[in-house]
């Protein structure tokens, strides 16, 4: 089992014949995902990757039955093709690409939820379920096949968060990189209770960061509903205020967003939370054993 | 991306949000034509800087006579203005704003921001204006109103009531002069892509108009290619010189006060190692995410800015190779040591994608201040030690 996608999901690329689009698919289908084609305005018709190419993403999902969309279009062209994708009937939007202006996402997120498609990210390394389906750009030979579930922020900190949990002996039923920006698709709040409901996954581990407050929300949420041990950790402890840390959406304004207080939520949760990424692997461990 | 006041109050002006009528000068001679210009009797010089607190710091003040205009002007210029938002290096002054002085009944406050929770605009108003907001809202929260405003549907007249009644502004004109100017400030906002925009004061005349007497703005930089003339209002003046240079080169880099430099991939494990230098008892000398395509181009840049920071004394470079596979990424960083002097020790940790083909080039290169470390952990407490000269 797994959370939102799996061997089975019928996957397109918005951008699928661009650089990215083109070298990321590649290595997409290398892993095992299913794409069943991509749109690129004005290559409908062509074969790109061995697969069809669409003008518009109806074409795609009336052809192929796609129900999860990966996009890779510039980011000024990123509204555009969630609401696309959102018009077609796609389930699922993974938008991959850095830099969308924040107003575009306010609408496009707005028009999404309206046609009850769900998005992840932008900003993000995608979602991958470890030997089935990798939508995104993480390495997918880290995410060995396992019980743990993880959402997180930051690319290269879900790498790490996984690599540490693979190499105490555990796996990954599911990762979700959900993203930086100030507004985003699914974060916590809604993937919580899928790791909850998902009878493989037995521990989750949770990788937030300075700014908004995604992670308080998550906290309330834990202490309610979820029964399952989460790891945490929040990167930013020892970043300045008012300074943005490299992603859009990491920024402590004033004195709201800070590591410290999202620590405390957590930690006052119930979740086991960690000073320093390289104590994931041995919290996931310890949580796992004493379950 | 941030801009002047002086800027900001063009932008208001377009909009028709009032403003008192004023004049940027760059020198002592210009800040007297434009106070002439402008005709008095009363005129506010006041400096011109990206950071709050300018009033308090000494950097606006208020003008009789066009000799107190010259006076104020060039005691004002060239000033290193200190502010609780400057640090205590504080900035240098190098334009004044020439203002009319405004007739101020009362102080009020307004702004507009991303309600990232709600993933829509609030507009955040209050009576108490002239101070600091947080601690407006830290003491008497009940004091600031708060507004949403759904972009599917605008500004609508239930906002503006809202905002007025929540004001306790009572008489009819002031409420609707209140209403507009709320409605030309949210589509400003909208229309310029901002990330946020604070007037405080704004003050209500003697005669109950409502004037935006400061101006600040920020605005989203993922959105300035659709703004030129916006884009065109950067003061690279204003912009830590280091940080800039390594924009250009596609690096993110933020100075701190630490010994340990820090040279990572991904924005989120920059940040988790500094905490990690930090737990361990270090201290990290700045913020560097160095992109998803570390090479030995970007990695060189990398070195060479975290060493124009004297006060670093050893560098942990914390790769965790993914598409980009590290046995390329050690070389890289071999090559760049080749192409910067470097004089401190340097930590690598290389995990991911061929880490053992990795470790065994950084092993074979047998540079002696390189030095390898198993994982993160290894790295930051390798990186610790060497800056305290224990390695």
């Amino acid at each position: 089992m797994s959370i939102l996608v799996n061997k089975d999901t019928k996957v397109i690329v918005q951008g699928f014949t661009g650089k990215e689009g083109t070298f990321h698919a590649e290595q997409c289908l290398a892993y095992g995902t299913n794409i069943v084609g991509g749109v690129t305005p004005n290559k409908g018709g062509q074969e790109h990757l061995g697969k069809p190419v669409f003008n518009t993403v109806k074409d795609a999902v009336d052809t192929t039955g796609a129900t999860v969309s990966m996009i890779f279009v510039p980011p000024a062209f990123v509204a555009d093709a969630v609401m696309e994708a959102a018009d077609a009937g796609i389930d699922l939007a993974v938008i991959i690409t850095e830099g969308a202006p924040v107003r575009d996402m306010m609408f496009a997120k707005q028009y999404a939820t309206k046609h009850n498609m769900k998005t992840i990210g932008p900003n993000c390394p995608g979602i991958i379920t470890a030997d089935e389906c990798k939508i995104g750009i993480m390495p997918g030979m880290i995410f060995k096949k396992g019980n743990v579930g993880l959402i997180s922020k930051s690319g290269t900190l879900t790498y790490e968060g996984a690599n540490q949990v693979v190499k105490e002996g555990f796996g990954i039923t599911t990762a979700v990189g959900i993203g930086g920006d100030p507004i985003i698709g699914l974060s916590y709040k809604q993937l919580l209770p899928m790791f909850e409901a998902d009878p493989e996954t037995e521990a989750i581990v949770m990788i937030g960061e300075i700014g908004g407050d995604l992670e308080i929300q998550a906290a309330k949420l834990i202490k309610e509903q979820i029964t399952k041990p989460v790891v945490a950790f929040i990167a930013g402890q020892t970043a300045p205020k008012g300074k943005r840390m490299g992603h859009a959406g990491a920024i402590i304004s004033g004195s709201a967003g800070t590591a410290a207080e999202k620590m405390a939520a957590l930690e006052a949760a119930g979740v086991k939370v960690v000073v320093s990424p390289a104590e994931i692997g041995k919290a996931v461990a310890e949580v796992l054993a004493n379950k | 991306m941030n801009i002047h006041e002086y800027q900001a109050k063009q932008i208001f002006a377009k909009y028709g949000v009032p403003t008192p009528k004023g004049k940027i000068a760059n020198s002592v001679e210009e800040a007297v034509e434009a106070a002439k210009e402008l005709g008095g009797p009363v005129w506010v010089v006041k400096a011109q800087i990206h950071a709050g607190g300018r009033g308090l710091g000494g950097g606006v003040k208020l003008a009789k006579s066009l000799d107190e205009v010259k006076e104020l002007a060039d005691e004002i210029l060239g000033m290193t203005l200190v502010t609780h938002q400057t640090g205590p290096e504080g900035k240098l002054v190098q334009k004044v704003y020439i203002e009319d002085g405004a007739d101020i009944q009362d102080e009020l406050y307004l702004s507009v921001v991303l309600d990232r929770a709600a993933e829509m605009p609030i507009i955040m108003a209050s009576t108490e204006g002239g101070m600091d907001i947080e601690t407006v809202a830290e003491k008497t929260p009940e004091k600031i109103i708060k507004v949403q405003v759904d972009p599917s549907i605008g500004f609508q007249g239930f906002h503006g009531r809202e905002l007025v009644f929540g004001l306790g502004i009572t008489d009819k004109v002031q409420q609707k002069n209140m209403i507009n100017f709320a409605k030309k400030l949210y589509t400003l906002y909208m229309e310029n892509d901002a990330e946020m925009i604070e007037i405080n004061p704004l003050i209500r005349t003697g005669e109950g108009e409502f004037i935006a007497l400061d101006g600040k703005m920020g605005f989203d930089d993922s959105a300035l290619g659709r703004h030129p003339d916006i884009e065109a209002m950067r003061d690279l003046s204003e912009e830590d010189p280091d940080e800039r240079e390594a924009a250009q080169y596609g690096l993110s880099y933020i100075a701190l006060d630490g010994e340990i430099g820090c040279m990572v991939n991904g924005a989120g494990l920059a940040m988790g190692t500094m905490d990690t230098i930090n737990y361990m008892g270090g201290t990290p000398a700045n913020f560097l995410d160095v992109g998803g395509s570390a090479n030995a181009e970007t990695v060189a840049k990398g070195f060479e800015i975290i060493l124009k920071n004297p006060n670093v004394k050893a560098i942990f470079v914390n790769i965790f190779g993914g598409i980009v596979r590290c046995d390329r990424i050690a070389n890289g960083i071999l090559e760049a040591t080749k192409l910067v002097d470097v004089h401190v020790p340097v930590i690598v940790r290389l995990d991911g994608t061929n880490a053992p083909e990795a470790a065994e080039i950084l092993k074979n290169a047998n540079i002696s201040n390189v030095i390898a470390a198993e994982d993160l952990a290894d790295g930051a407490a390798k990186a610790v030690a060497a800056a305290k000269g224990e390695l």
